[in-house]
């Protein structure tokens, strides 16, 4: 199932795709290799959701070629489902079932230990509010649960969408090794936090209205270069 | 697929269960339709053809209000995305929705049929009950793939409530037919009659035609 050895955990031709008439990402060529961090930057809808939702096979590529894990998207995507970690906007959760039972029936979906789901609860220091239904937790602890969901399976490919967002200090460097680079996981970032992002990134993608207008190594952008995509 | 199947339907039961959401919709229209026919048609009781007729369209409207709810907690707490994304076969959705909107019928005819037989039947016309469960049991099963079909496609349009009856009601004719006219002779003020087997016959085939086409296409309705 792995990737061929050497073969980059992401690579996208010209990939592009529309709602519609609206062109939401078009144009848009990379190569990630494994274990590396491409942060995303870019003004609302200028297509980073939709460039992570293609990368996690909910959408369909329109145009060019999208490869993850070795595969090519869409025709062998079943082959990198539950290698892929995605933490998005939503946080993917029933509100009327408790943050353990969310993660105990994700944890069959992926054919994952249960035991898994306490540890990693434990670790984002929510096992005190487990039983607690989500629809009562606050948006940083539905957030936290999230990210064990996203984190249950062990991913080789994490896909992060604002993965700090609602968090307090506390909980965001809680968080931290397990999304971090000491995951060992290759990491699409979406971030607003210009710094941040640049900090975690190895290679920086700035989209504007869906085309790229920033693709570089992380040494060869400044923070001036991504403020500029928000203008 | 049955790790995943049962992983589903463990969810939907709990998530009945605490919200009740589906159940008590479906079985409250259908003691209150029972009640209404009652009262409306002027008449102590009801047999055979008229009899069969008010408990199977009674069914498949409160059948409706249940095929409306199936998928909405996927469609709105991202359930949809979460199943997607595990390496499940796809059509494992199917298979368990299927099976929680027939364990949702079974438990609403539990109620439902008795409450039918007190309000609307004379206790004479109540002698065929192993009968008219397995009639029960197979048009749950037309109306489960079915339902189950139809909520897949009507969940991703913005008029849930209006597309859900106009496609479901149409193409759950046959399986009307077919349940009504089984059920009629069993429903006898006068005894119950033989079980018709060749609208059973019907109603089996009616379930594998549309559980063979669901298995065709469900795979499709899940995409974007």
């Amino acid at each position: 199932m792995a990737a061929p050895d050497g073969a980059p955990a992401v690579a996208l031709r010209d990939l592009g795709r529309a709602y519609g008439e609206r062109v939401a990402l078009s144009g848009v060529t990379l190569e990630l290799p494994r274990g590396a961090t491409l942060a995303v930057f870019g003004a609302n809808g200028a297509g980073k959701t939709t460039l992570l939702r293609v990368l996690a096979t909910l959408l369909r590529p329109h145009h060019g070629s999208a490869r993850v894990l070795g595969r090519e998207l869409p025709r062998e995507g079943w082959a990198v489902r539950g290698r892929i970690g995605l933490l998005g906007h939503e946080p993917l959760l029933y509100r009327d079932l408790t943050a353990a039972e969310n993660l105990r029936f994700h944890a069959r979906l992926h054919d994952v230990a249960p035991g898994r789901a306490a540890e990693l609860l434990d670790a984002v220091g929510m096992t005190r509010r487990a039983d607690e239904p989500v629809r009562a937790l606050s948006r940083g602890m539905a957030q936290r649960v999230a990210i064990c969901r996203a984190l249950l399976h062990e991913p080789e490919l994490l896909l992060l969408d604002e993965p700090l967002a609602n968090l307090d200090p506390g909980a965001a460097g809680a968080v931290e090794p397990l999304l971090g680079r000491a995951s060992g996981a290759t990491r699409v970032l979406i971030s607003h936090d210009v710094e941040q992002g640049l900090g975690e990134a190895d290679l920086v993608l700035g989209l504007r209205g869906g085309r790229p207008a920033l693709l570089a190594p992380v040494g060869e952008v400044s923070e001036g270069d991504v403020r500029g995509l928000y203008r | 697929m049955r790790r995943a199947v049962s992983a589903l339907v463990r969810k939907d039961l709990r998530v009945e269960l605490r919200t009740g959401e589906a159940v008590p919709s479906m079985l409250l229209f259908s003691v209150s339709t029972f009640v209404l026919f009652h009262f409306a048609l002027d008449a102590r009781s009801v047999e055979g053809d008229l009899a069969a007729g008010v408990l199977w369209v009674t069914l498949l409207f409160a059948a409706v209000l249940g095929i409306s709810r199936l998928f909405v907690a996927e469609r709105e707490q991202g359930g949809f995305d979460g199943f997607l994304l595990a390496p499940v076969d796809r059509t494992s959705l199917f298979v368990a929705k299927a099976a929680v909107l027939f364990a949702f019928l079974v438990a609403v005819e539990l109620i439902a049929v008795p409450a039918f037989a007190i309000l609307l039947l004379q206790p004479s016309a109540v002698q065929a009950l192993p009968e008219l469960i397995a009639v029960l049991l197979l048009a749950d099963a037309g109306i489960a793939v079915v339902g189950t079909l139809i909520g897949a496609l009507g969940i991703q349009t913005r008029a849930r409530e209006l597309i859900v009856p106009i496609l479901a009601l149409p193409l759950m004719i046959p399986l009307a037919i077919a349940a009504s006219r089984a059920t009629s002779p069993l429903l006898l003020e006068a005894g119950a009659g033989a079980l018709p087997g060749s609208w059973l016959l019907v109603l089996g085939l009616y379930d594998l035609v549309f559980g063979l086409l669901a298995f065709a296409v469900f795979d499709y309705l899940l995409e974007e």
